[in-house]
């Protein structure tokens, strides 16, 4: 693990929620609330990658959205390099998009399918930098041969090219003005094993380079372990386990990571397989959120404290916390 | 090896459309059998043929562009070319089918109850009440608490999972002999898939049914399969038991998948094993052996002709002598980069 | 769901208030000619015009005579066209409905079935030569205008051919009351219905088989098949009826605009003394009560015709039943 300069974290995220208002009803009592991300506090610190796991509903992606503001926050405070984005306006921001990118999901959807690729990634050239036509055409040139593309591909479509090549150009174009922090969102989901395994070296490879930090947020657990250096565990909008990956993965203090560990199916016959923790009910709605501590309707170890009173997150040593009122192992 | 006769044999199944761009081979010739209750996972990735090979088993290719050709006989009856009577008469019944969406699965304006009644009475001389009652029962059977609830709700009320449990319900009303399985976990959150995937597994002792479940997770497979066959580029490149194949594969393709998965636990690599290059175009298969482009281990003979299966019950299409091949195997997994 | 239903009336009363303002609004509150002038009709005489404005509270301000127009409509019902004398205004429409309503009514069944079978044919049969015929027919359905083939029908009904034995039977242009005679009902009726669907066939057919196809393409399509259920039900029972929301939400709104006079060409033509036919001519002659009235009435169905779509949608498509 990379020896962490003792500065201020990249980016801090205080109580950081973001709600959203549905229903029709002119009544505003009758609207419900569905906290997406609830309260939630983390820091990001330079040079490390922060896994996010987590099933669907539980806020991931939008706390990622939210992260590099592209969604305005509902309430909380949210700084990058010490200076508050919380409320900033769009256009206060577009300075700072330099630093802090995206990858998203879907290489499909996220790349302009009427453009050619080499016009999608001189955009950030053209927004920031006015740069004259030649040397635009080098620098992408340059980018595409990092992601390991060649810069013929600069004249062709989105379409012309493979799942895993348009994740490569998603990747580049977030690459582009060497941004300091990269938030990717299942970038490999939706590809296949064998380039899977290319695009995680790619972005292994990348931030060593680049001394990038990344926030990698996904929902299979093994690419999570296999970039991250920090993980925290989501359920329903707000972070219930966090820290070093190796060890919230090989000795988990929240029931529901525990859960989410033992459910993993692993590609061997060899290891005895680590006892199933079977979750009972189904996950709650985001609109209906249980009482007390969210997990508890699911929890095969909830008390009545866990009913009534939320647990917050606390420490328990070796740089973890857990959000828990009876923690495994402890 | 049972007395019995295999419950499907598969011989030389191909699979091919006319599209604009010439001949697309989706399945090139593929020969299995499946033995009554057994498991068998068949892994691969996109365009590796795996879907299209459990559509042409259930006849469901319908695009007029299509080519099927070779034998599938379940249980000593020729499906391919029969007419679609004699096929739904199969249909539902001793083959059933679930596929990867539960989103889009169901037909969004009849309830649950609804539409297993009506497998159950196309098959069956049955009355509504009776149907209604066995819906019932099966989605208990299947794990859902409220089965008396769940029957009369419609598919958008109900979660992911849910409604997973609900078509697998379905798909066995008839009690199939055969359950063929195209990726059912694929869309679901891990922990539900830990769920369904128990229940597969259960199939064979609570249903007596055999099933194909085709995927592209190896921990999948690993769960809950008998036996595993490997699929690239609309071939079979290696198939065998379950324990044969996870502890020494054989074939470079395989390699490369389990390279390609970071592990849960344990060492973890400085880097994955990747596999360089992307799958083949269907419509431009390289002549020989369809891995050949990527393989590290790839020579002349590799570039004319597609490999045979060689071996006995745990075989790969290879050119490399089997010893050979073993020695590789041990060599990687030993000498793989660990970092603390 | 109740609170649903109570909304949506909530809605249509003040939907209806709105339009009822603004039809007033049009006619009495737009600068420039007198509204005494275009009430009375062309060629009124000073007395008459003095009486409107008398009547009508022209020297009031507007609420008020907003207020007694409507009073007037639906209060004392008193309202008299002053083009034909005397002729009261809401008894004329209310006699008129029963007209329209029979002329849409039973195109509509006509159409209806004619969409059903045009478009799961050809949905069914797609790419073959009777899908295409089928759509060339529909296209030629919905491209003719209907006064055109509604005058080439009477040309033949009535003249050419009348005294053969295809039309012989057909009466006189003109609507016969079903309480009198309900077969004369029908035989009046039979020429204009399938002189109006013929348009409605072709567009209600061609979407439908659009819908189907699209439908058909769905995975749950491909799961229904899996099961061994047989093509027709598959087609008939899971196609169809989920194609049938995009087509009841046309048919509802077309039923709507249709019953509240759009079918004044069809009623023209036939001679049907319908609310199009009032209409049409109220606005030759000027007369500004009957125009109002028909304005009122006609934006009254297309409102229920709207509420009652998104009744009948909530039943066909339960996905819509738990949005609220």
């Amino acid at each position: 693990m990379s020896a962490r300069p003792v500065e201020r974290p990249l980016l801090r995220a205080g109580d950081l929620s973001k709600r959203y208002s549905v229903g029709r009803s002119i009544f505003p009592a009758q609207r419900r609330t569905v906290h997406a991300v609830d309260a939630v506090s983390l820091d990001i610190w330079p040079g490390e990658t922060l896994g996010i796991v987590g099933e669907s509903g539980c806020g991931k992606s939008t706390l990622g959205r939210c992260l590099v503001r592209l969604t305005d926050i509902s309430s909380g405070s949210l700084e990058f390099e010490g200076r508050d984005i919380a409320d900033a306006s769009q256009r206060a921001l577009r300075p700072l998009r330099r630093q802090m990118q995206m990858v998203f999901q879907d290489p499909s959807a996220s790349l302009n399918p009427r453009r050619r690729v080499g016009d999608l990634l001189a955009d950030p050239f053209r927004i920031h930098e006015r740069l004259p036509a030649s040397e635009m055409a080098d620098r992408v040139a340059e980018l595409l041969r990092r992601v390991e593309l060649s810069p013929e591909h600069a004249a062709r479509y989105p379409h012309e090219f493979s799942g895993g090549q348009r994740q490569r150009i998603g990747i580049a174009r977030a690459l582009a003005l060497r941004p300091k922090l990269i938030v990717a969102d299942e970038p490999v989901s939706a590809l296949d094993v064998s380039i899977q395994a290319q695009i995680v070296n790619l972005l292994a490879d990348l931030r060593e380079e680049f001394n990038l930090t990344y926030v990698f947020i996904a929902h299979d657990l093994s690419v999570v372990r296999q970039i991250s250096t920090r993980v925290a565990v989501m359920y329903l909008g707000s972070i219930v386990e966090s820290g070093p990956t190796d060890l919230v993965f090989a000795a988990p203090r929240h029931p529901y990571t525990a859960a989410l560990r033992s459910a993993v199916p692993e590609p061997s016959v060899e290891r005895a397989r680590c006892p199933r923790v079977v979750l009972k009910g189904e996950l709650p709605s985001p609109m209906d959120p249980p009482s007390g501590c969210r997990f508890h309707t699911r929890c095969p170890a909830a008390t009545s404290i866990c009913r009534s009173e939320r647990p917050l997150l606390a420490s328990v040593g070796e740089g973890r916390l857990v959000a828990c009122h009876h923690p495994l192992g402890g | 090896m049972s007395a019995e006769a295999p419950l499907l044999v598969v011989k030389d199944l191909s699979v091919s459309f006319c599209g604009d761009e010439g001949l697309v081979r989706a399945v090139g010739g593929v020969s299995f059998s499946v033995e009554r209750r057994e498991i068998v996972g068949v892994v691969g990735e996109s365009g590796s043929g795996k879907s299209q090979t459990l559509l042409a088993i259930m006849g469901l290719i319908n695009s007029p562009n299509a080519i099927v050709s070779g034998s599938i006989r379940f249980m000593g009856q020729e499906l391919v070319g029969l007419n679609r009577r004699a096929l739904d008469a199969i249909r539902g019944r001793q083959i059933a089918m679930i596929f990867q969406d539960p989103m889009s699965a169901l037909t969004p304006v009849h309830t649950i109850g609804n539409q297993i009644g009506e497998q159950v009475r196309a098959h069956e001389k049955a009355s509504a009440r009776a149907a209604r009652a066995r819906a019932v029962q099966l989605l208990d059977a299947v794990g859902i608490a409220n089965p008396g609830r769940v029957v009369d709700a419609y598919p958008h009320q109900l979660s992911g999972g849910m409604r997973q449990r609900a078509v697998i319900a379905m798909a066995l009303s008839c009690n199939p002999a055969l359950l063929v399985a195209d990726e059912p976990t694929t869309a679901l959150d891990v922990t539900v898939q830990a769920q369904i995937l128990d229940l597969i597994g259960r199939l064979r002792d609570e249903f007596g049914s055999a099933v194909i479940l085709v995927t592209h997770d190896l921990g999948v497979v690993a769960e809950v399969a008998d036996r595993v066959l490997v699929m690239y580029g609309g071939r079979f490149v290696e198939e065998g038991g379950k324990t044969s194949v996870f502890r020494a594969p054989l074939h470079p393709y395989t390699w490369g998948l389990f390279g390609s998965i970071p592990p849960i636990d344990g060492a973890r690599p400085a880097r994955l094993a990747a596999i360089p290059g992307a799958p083949p175009s269907l419509s431009n298969l390289p002549k020989g052996c369809a891995f050949g482009p990527r393989c590290a281990y790839r020579h002349e003979a590799c570039l004319t002709l597609p490999p045979p299966m060689e071996g006995n019950e745990h075989r790969a299409a290879c050119v490399l002598p089997e010893a050979r091949r073993r020695e590789i195997n041990i060599r990687t997994t030993a000498g793989v980069e660990m970092r603390s | 769901m109740l609170a649903a239903l109570g909304f949506r009336l909530g809605q249509m009363v003040l939907v209806m208030f709105g339009i009822s303002v603004v039809a007033f609004l049009i006619f009495f509150a737009t600068p420039g000619a007198d509204p005494s002038a275009r009430i009375a009709g062309r060629n009124a005489s000073q007395e008459t015009l003095a009486q409107v404005r008398h009547d009508f509270g022209l020297d009031r301000p507007l609420p008020v005579q907003y207020g007694l127009m409507m009073d007037r409509l639906f209060v004392s019902r008193d309202l008299t066209s002053f083009v034909n004398r005397g002729q009261l205004v809401v008894p004329t429409v209310a006699s008129a409905i029963p007209v329209t309503l029979s002329l849409v009514g039973g195109a509509a069944v006509l159409w209806v079935l004619g969409g059903l079978v045009v478009g799961v044919i050809a949905g069914a049969t797609r790419g073959t030569f009777i899908d295409r015929a089928l759509m060339i027919l529909s296209l030629v359905g919905v491209s003719v205008p209907v006064f055109w083939l509604g005058e080439v029908a009477n040309l033949l009904t009535q003249s050419r051919w009348h005294d053969t034995w295809l039309f012989s039977w057909v009466p006189p242009l003109g609507y016969i009351a079903l309480t009198e005679d309900p077969w004369g009902w029908f035989k009046a009726l039979i020429i204009p219905w399938i002189t109006l669907a013929t348009l409605y066939v072709g567009l209600y057919g061609r979407v439908l088989r659009a819908s189907l196809i699209e439908m058909m393409q769905e995975d749950f399509i491909r799961t229904a098949r899996a099961k061994g259920i047989g093509e027709r039900r598959v087609l008939l029972h899971h196609g169809l009826r989920t194609s049938l929301v995009a087509f009841v939400t046309m048919f509802g709104l077309d039923f709507g605009a249709l019953v509240g006079g759009g079918a004044l060409l069809t009623e023209v033509v036939f001679g049907l003394q319908g609310v199009g036919k009032l209409t049409y001519e109220a606005l030759q002659t000027l007369d500004l009560p009957m125009i109002l009235a028909t304005v009122i009435y006609a934006a009254f169905f297309v409102v229920l015709a709207n509420f009652v779509v998104d009744i009948a949608f909530a039943i066909i498509d339960p996905r819509a039943r738990d949005v609220r």
